[in-house]
């Protein structure tokens, strides 16, 4: 080999070594700066749910909650839509697939603090007048059992809390949601999708017992891509899930995620409070690794039953 | 199996086109929603003087939001810098020679552990990295930040777009005696490079609108981006955070409106941008 290969090589090697260093420097980092806040609190930490700077208390378990409510509810919210939107944009003509995709793919584009800031001035107005109270009064359902729990005690409403940041997160996903998913579609092969229709199967019966069957992979990959982005995404939830450190009581009550929590609080922590808050990023960042290993499992498990090397 | 009435097949596939419908209306409905919100409240704003003067504190007349947009521009430029030589060898190196060694799929896992990452954590990191031991917030900081979001992006990209080059390309230029590096450098980047241009572009454009990370490197200031190394930096998305959640002003939450428009229009041109030049190449 040429003298300048091994020299180009090596710089080529040292560039894409960066990421592993990043990766293993971030990790490292969150461990050393949150080890005084597990060293105080012990494992308790996540399960406590205190927050009290005058104290120096503090816990996890809001955050994490709030975490899981609204990724869960952006993805109750998104999926359905998702799928069906890859189904439009794959089955289409052309020239009405073309624009629709470039659209879908432009509402990927918009910064998270505009749609953040849209929730705020738009989204918890609507939802405080309207939805909240069409649910409650117009619907009853806060006389069903559980009623409320989904829509607050009394029946009052801010505007603010898991469910607005849930429907946030939901349009902030789909795009990408919808984009793997119609990758995979396309990847059908049009022969077996025509012979179900040669059979007289109708869209559903091909969508469902084809194109979904073959592109399960996909399908889940994409859920997970939307799930990693729900989990971290701070400025649009950080807008209006009304930053309130405690557990959810319910659908329409404030709270908080990790990532919002960050936000509001790191720039002026100290001492304590800040290893908390250090210990809050390493979950957010254990809750991250955890779905992309998983990810890569189930397409390395599913493609070797399949017979494909991935 | 049993057959199924063929009314209830023909309805549940109504059922279906109606809900695909539905869906992508949603999807537009709240693109357009959004925008239009943006446009609406943003329009009103925007003058000479609102784009020109720095931003100064609630009641001072001529405020406006120029320092921000120019420490946004300083961020994202720099953060570019950065990024893009280190991502682009990374790229080389996973297409042209790491293939499928473990070492590659060791890294390539790590980029798209990076992808994943929620950006406030890189923010997180920076502090603990350039803002803890120097003990000052700094535009520098923010540049880092996100020149680490763009960085597994930028790599990633880099290898999908020379493994789309063709094989014979990469054995003809070596064929005629050119070396490794030559062969990479001036024949297989040269025929990726529109997509290479069109991956950094749109990854510059995404970085532009980030926020989380400079919540706590770079923080907010009301003056012009001068001690950039030392000093907190504006920039346009801390702007309309600060402007939008902590104020109970009108005129600012009006001013925030203006920097959003500002933001949008510039991240939808170079998206639509790109799309245009990466789809006139193809013809």
């Amino acid at each position: 080999m040429h003298q300048s290969d091994t020299i180009f090589r090596t710089i080529c090697l040292a560039g894409a070594m960066l990421a592993l260093l990043l990766t293993a420097g971030i990790l490292i980092q969150l461990c050393i700066h949150s080890s005084e806040a597990w060293q105080h609190f012990g494992i308790s930490f996540l399960w406590s749910s205190e927050w009290d700077p005058g104290m120096d208390a503090y816990g996890a378990l809001p955050h994490i909650l709030g975490t899981l409510l609204t990724t869960g509810l952006a993805l109750l919210l998104s999926i359905p839509l998702a799928f069906a939107v890859a189904l439009l944009l794959t089955e289409a003509p052309d020239w009405l697939n073309r624009p629709l995709s470039q659209c879908v793919d432009l509402l990927a584009a918009i910064p998270s603090v505009i749609y953040g800031m849209w929730g705020l001035f738009v989204l918890v107005p609507l939802m405080q007048n309207h939805v909240q109270p069409f649910l409650n009064k117009t619907l009853g359902l806060a006389n069903l059992p559980g009623g409320s729990w989904l829509l607050g005690e009394d029946g009052y409403s801010s505007g603010f809390g898991f469910l607005t940041a849930g429907v946030i997160l939901a349009l902030m996903v789909l795009p990408y949601m919808s984009a793997v998913m119609r990758d995979v579609f396309r990847m059908t092969p049009p022969m077996l999708r025509e012979s179900a229709y040669g059979l007289g199967c109708t869209r559903l019966e091909v969508t469902r017992d084809v194109v979904a069957r073959y592109g399960i992979r996909g399908i889940i990959s994409g859920i997970f891509i939307g799930m990693g982005r729900a989990l971290g995404e701070t400025m649009a939830v950080l807008f209006v899930i009304g930053n309130l450190m405690e557990s959810p009581a319910g659908l329409f009550s404030c709270g908080t995620t990790i990532a919002a929590t960050l936000a509001n609080n790191f720039a002026e922590a100290t001492g304590l409070q800040q290893s908390a808050l250090f210990a809050l990023g390493l979950i957010l960042l254990l809750m991250s690794f955890g779905m992309q290993i998983l990810t890569r499992y189930y397409l390395t498990r599913t493609g070797a039953r399949r017979g494909e090397n991935n | 199996m049993t057959p199924r009435p063929l009314f209830f097949r023909k309805a549940g596939n109504q059922l279906l086109n109606l809900f695909a419908l539905l869906s992508i209306s949603t999807a537009l409905g709240g693109m357009g929603w959004i925008l239009y919100t943006v446009l609406q409240h943003g329009t009103p704003v925007l003058s000479w003087d609102f784009l020109t003067s720095p931003s100064k504190p609630y009641g001072e007349p001529g405020a406006g939001v120029a320092n921000a947009l120019l420490g946004t521009l300083l961020m994202t430029l720099g953060a570019t810098l950065l990024a893009v030589p280190p991502a682009l060898a990374g790229g080389i190196y996973l297409a042209e020679f790491g293939k499928n060694s473990k070492l590659a799929d060791t890294l390539r896992f790590c980029a798209n552990v990076l992808m994943g990452l929620p950006s406030i954590l890189v923010g997180l990191f920076v502090y603990a990295l350039l803002v803890a031991t120097t003990g000052q917030f700094s535009g520098f900081a923010g540049t880092v930040a996100l020149a680490i979001i763009m960085f597994p992006v930028i790599m990633r990209t880099t290898e999908d777009m020379l493994l789309m080059v063709p094989d014979t390309l990469r054995e003809s230029a070596l064929a005629l005696g050119m070396t490794r590096m030559r062969a990479t450098l001036s024949i297989v980047a040269r025929s990726a490079r529109n997509g290479l241009a069109t991956g950094i572009l749109l990854s510059l454009a995404r970085v532009s609108g980030e926020t989380a990370p400079l919540l706590f490197t770079a923080l907010f200031a009301d003056t012009w981006p001068g001690g950039f190394f030392s000093e907190p930096t504006a920039s346009a998305p801390v702007l309309i955070t600060e402007y939008t959640t902590n104020s109970p002003f009108e005129s600012m939450h009006a001013m925030g409106w203006g920097t959003a428009l500002v933001m949008a229009l510039f991240i939808l041109i170079i998206n639509i941008a790109t799309r245009f030049i990466f789809h006139e190449n193809k013809h």
